[in-house]
């Protein structure tokens, strides 16, 4: 039984429709990511969700409420939905104990307590609480924005690229940390980003964003395994896409027999790997001969980056691809441990493990 | 809740500061220009605290402490007490109506409720004593007060609204608050600043006005003033209403401070805030455009009606051109010089202000905004009695009623410079200082040229002030000299008010273009 359901949603500024009838629903609980190019409407349907914006078209329920339906709409102060923005969006008028308890009633019963309380959860020192937002650092504020979202216990938490504007290693610890505190809380959670890594890491359902659409919906690792189509595949990470031919469950490509994710298929399509699957073993130009089924390459470029390497590996003995020879001379493309990773001109056996995917 | 350990962290340091020392030799070059002209902006105030030692206790306190006084300080209370508030309720509601509402033609009211600046408040009082003769006493000074400068407060509360992130105002509803709870809790306080800002201003105004409160037969101190000096010149009872005038100016200036508080209204958060949304007027649409429209025919219309009335009476007859261009010429000359020099004291100033801020550097700025905000009739006065008394052969010299100007102006000129020296960035002088220019050169190719719209705008807004000033003109100006508001003022003086129409004529049309500069650099500050 979801707990959001969104159906045919559609919105329209002028003649350009940021977005063209998106359904999607969230479990009770759960933890969901939008993730697209920026531009793509996922801040829209925030929006809409949030009750900032109405609607032209479709319906949003949520617990079984209806929030919206075609034009009429809930104003966002009746929602009961916690946002978190992309800076925060501190009142720089009031101190931090104000502006967690801005959504308290004045008066309420243990208000300060309750304050005080919030800050810990999120891991505020009580100190901070006196100041203004602006004495405060890019990982405070973003605190205090969940910690004032959280203070009228809302049943639905939406968090609007909240980490986009913290550096890379705040960012991380922040994810995983306020992922626990709103599971612990058990609040839905719905977040929006155009970072891959952080849609795939922090929720527990993706939805990709394209143009007003959702292309995909899935688990994280369908999304990124069993990517629909080449965009979305390279949209989630690195990919290697090989025309194959496709029997029995095996495919057989310009890298040698793979195996696939279907027994069904019996054609010529396009299958993908993801580079991390392509295996390397140092060898050498003896070592290749006397042994045809097995494939090897040279490396004709390392790009050393510290903990990582960007190597690049032409083929030498390709097995005749299905249909476009120019892809078995392109280089495959792979980001290797930079500690021993292959040197340049070195020749290499590489091995596929894993299935591959097929493309529709 | 076991995140919650991992998640605290030290609090960083607010900010840290950077070293100013590289550029010691030009900055203390620039510091001495600066501290010299804030010493000469204090030369009337020091001339005010002079008089009060030099007449003793007994003769100030009996010319201080008479019914008269008590008479001119309870109407000027009142009215100041009365022609604020209602000037921020005014303006509050049309910005808001210009700014964040879908009302019809919102640019052209915007603009509508601009333009009554480019009007003198005398030509204002002028357009509704001839239109209702019996206009006069307290209530008509407050609605003649209203009208005509109301738009000091319209400006900076229009562009606040427009600075306000509305990720705020999101943030809030998403919090549970209705829209007007909304506005009351996040977008009211967020305009407390341009509100204190700009009463300060409103009030400042109505302090030093003399000519509207002449036409409607409504006593302040300023007027009480003037009436003293032309009956006694500079004696002492004129001097000693001008130290309880000058009170009253500290006062209004201690309370802005005061209301105004330490808090910060910047926005917090990187990267650009979304675009706003217009709230939908609806059903209310017509009643919420009549308020725009009653403001402007009365503020805008009642005074061109009068004029262009004035003007078809008196037909070709009161354009008497040879004087006509004599006024014109007259008033462009002291506009303009007394522009250029304004901008050129309040350089150095605005520059240490920017680049070197500290303790000195505030209180020095200080000093000149302080001096500023005295009526024109105070530095007149003072200049009146150095310049008899010292210095006899500067009394009503070009140059005496220049540097009245200056000192009158020079905050104008400041604010303008300041603000576009602070987006001068000062990287670039820098840059310019490793290609090898020595200091003041860098300074200049890089900072000075940059901040030329600025100071550009601030001369265009000394010279409306200069062009609109009438009694320090008055008292300080050679001999001889006729300006538009003078010639307007005798004509007006003498009921001739036909005569008198072809100089407020011309006065509002030089005046609209510097308006129009005004509205458009208010919308550019705030980024559209």
């Amino acid at each position: 039984m979801s707990f959001l359901e969104l159906s045919g949603v559609q919105k329209h500024y002028g003649p350009v429709a940021a977005l063209a009838g998106v359904d999607l629903s969230v479990m009770r609980g759960s933890r969901t990511a939008i993730v697209g190019p920026s531009g793509c409407g996922k801040t829209t349907l925030l929006r809409l969700i949030a009750g900032f914006e109405a609607p032209d078209q479709g319906r949003i329920v949520l617990d079984g409420e209806v929030l919206a339906n075609g034009g009429a709409a809930v104003p966002a102060y009746r929602r009961g939905i916690g946002v978190v923005a992309q800076d925060g969006a501190l009142f720089p008028h009031l101190t931090i104990a104000d502006n967690i308890g801005f959504g308290v009633v004045r008066g309420a019963d243990k208000r300060t307590e309750h304050i005080v309380e919030l800050a810990y959860i999120v891991g505020l020192d009580k100190a901070i609480l006196k100041r203004r937002p602006h004495e405060l650092s890019g990982g405070q504020q973003q605190r205090v924005a969940l910690a004032r979202a959280m203070a009228m216990k809302p049943r639905l938490m939406l968090l609007d690229e909240p980490f986009s504007a913290l550096d890379t290693g705040l960012r991380a610890s922040m994810r995983k940390a306020v992922a626990e505190l709103l599971e612990a809380a058990g609040i839905t959670t719905i977040l929006v980003t155009h970072d891959q890594a952080e849609a795939l890491s922090f929720a527990s359902q993706v939805a990709v964003m394209r143009d007003g659409l959702f292309s995909q919906v899935g688990t994280p690792r369908e999304l990124y395994f069993q990517p629909k189509d080449r965009m979305i595949a390279e949209f989630l990470g690195d990919a290697i896409i090989l025309p194959a031919r496709i029997a029995d469950g095996f495919a057989t490509s310009p890298l040698g027999r793979i195996a696939v994710d279907t027994t069904e298929r019996r054609d010529v399509a396009r299958i993908m790997l993801r580079p991390e699957q392509v295996l390397l073993k140092r060898t050498s130009r003896e070592g290749m001969s006397g042994t045809p089924e097995m494939l090897f390459g040279e490396v004709t470029e390392s790009e050393f980056a510290g903990s990582m390497c960007t190597i690049a590996v032409r083929l030498l003995n390709s097995p005749d691809p299905p249909d476009a020879a120019a892809i078995g001379n392109t280089p495959l493309i792979l980001r290797k441990p930079g500690m021993d990773a292959p040197a340049l001109g070195e020749i290499v056996r590489l091995t596929v493990s894993g299935m591959a995917h097929v493309f529709a | 809740m076991q995140s919650a350990v991992d998640l605290s962290r030290p609090g960083l340091p607010a900010g840290l500061k950077a070293g100013h020392g590289t550029r010691r030799r030009s900055l203390s070059w620039i510091l001495i220009a600066a501290t010299l002209v804030s010493l000469l902006a204090l030369l009337p105030l020091a001339f005010i605290v002079w008089v009060a030692v030099q007449t003793g206790w007994e003769t100030a306190s009996a010319l201080v402490f008479r019914p008269r006084v008590g008479e001119l300080l309870v109407n000027t209370v009142l009215l100041v007490a009365m022609a604020v508030p209602i000037s921020i309720v005014l303006s509050v509601t049309l910005a808001w109506l210009t700014e964040r509402s879908d009302l019809p033609g919102a640019r052209l009211w915007a603009w509508l409720s601009v333009a009554p600046l480019a009007i003198p408040a005398f030509v204002h009082s002028y357009a509704w004593v001839s239109l209702v003769p019996g206009l006069h006493g307290l209530w008509a000074g407050v609605l003649v007060s209203v009208l005509a400068y109301f738009p000091f407060l319209y400006l900076p509360i229009a562009a606040a609204l427009r600075r306000l992130d509305p990720a705020l105002e999101d943030a809030a509803a998403a919090l549970g608050l209705g829209p007007w709870r909304v506005f009351a809790r996040v977008v009211l306080p967020q305009l407390r600043l341009a509100i204190c800002g700009g009463s300060l201003l409103v009030g400042l105004h109505l302090l030093a006005e003399y000519g509207l409160y002449v036409f409607i037969r409504f006593d302040t101190f300023t007027t009480a003033i003037v009436d003293q000096f032309q009956s006694t010149f500079n004696g002492p009872a004129a001097n000693m209403l001008a130290a309880v005038l000058v009170t009253c100016c500290f006062v209004l200036l201690a309370l802005e401070v005061l209301v105004r508080g330490e808090e910060r209204y910047a926005r917090v958060g990187s990267g650009a805030a979304r675009q706003q949304q217009r709230t939908r007027l609806g059903r209310v649409t017509l009643a919420c455009l009549a308020l725009p429209a009653i403001t402007a025919l009365l503020s805008l219309g009642v005074p061109f009606v009068t004029i262009g009335r004035w003007l078809i009476a008196g037909g070709t007859d009161v354009w008497r051109l040879d004087e006509i261009g004599l006024a014109l010429g007259q008033t462009l000359f002291l506009a303009v010089g007394g522009a250029l020099l304004a901008t050129i004291a309040a350089m150095p100033m605005a520059w240490v202000s920017i680049r070197a801020p500290g303790p000195l550097q505030r209180l020095l700025e200080g000093c000149n905004y302080i001096v500023g905000s005295l009526p024109g009739v105070v530095i007149a006065l003072a200049l009146v009695t150095i310049t008899v008394r010292i210095a006899m052969p500067l009394y009503q010299t070009l140059f005496t009623i220049l540097f009245a100007y200056a000192l009158m102006f020079l905050p104008r000129a400041l604010i303008s410079l300041r603000a576009s020296i602070a987006q001068a960035p000062v990287e670039l002088e820098r840059a310019a200082s490793s290609l090898g220019r020595p200091p003041l050169r860098a300074l200049w190719s890089t900072t000075i040229r940059l901040s030329a719209p600025g100071a550009a705008a601030g001369m265009a807004l000394v010279a409306l002030g200069i062009t609109n000033e009438l009694t320090a003109t008055q008292m300080l100006a050679p001999n001889g000299t006729r300006t538009l508001a003078m010639a307007f003022w005798s004509y007006s003086g003498e009921i001739d008010y036909a005569s008198a129409a072809p100089y407020a004529f011309i006065m509002v049309a030089m005046s609209l273009p510097l308006t129009w500069l005004l509205y458009v650099q208010s919308k550019r500050m705030a980024g559209r």
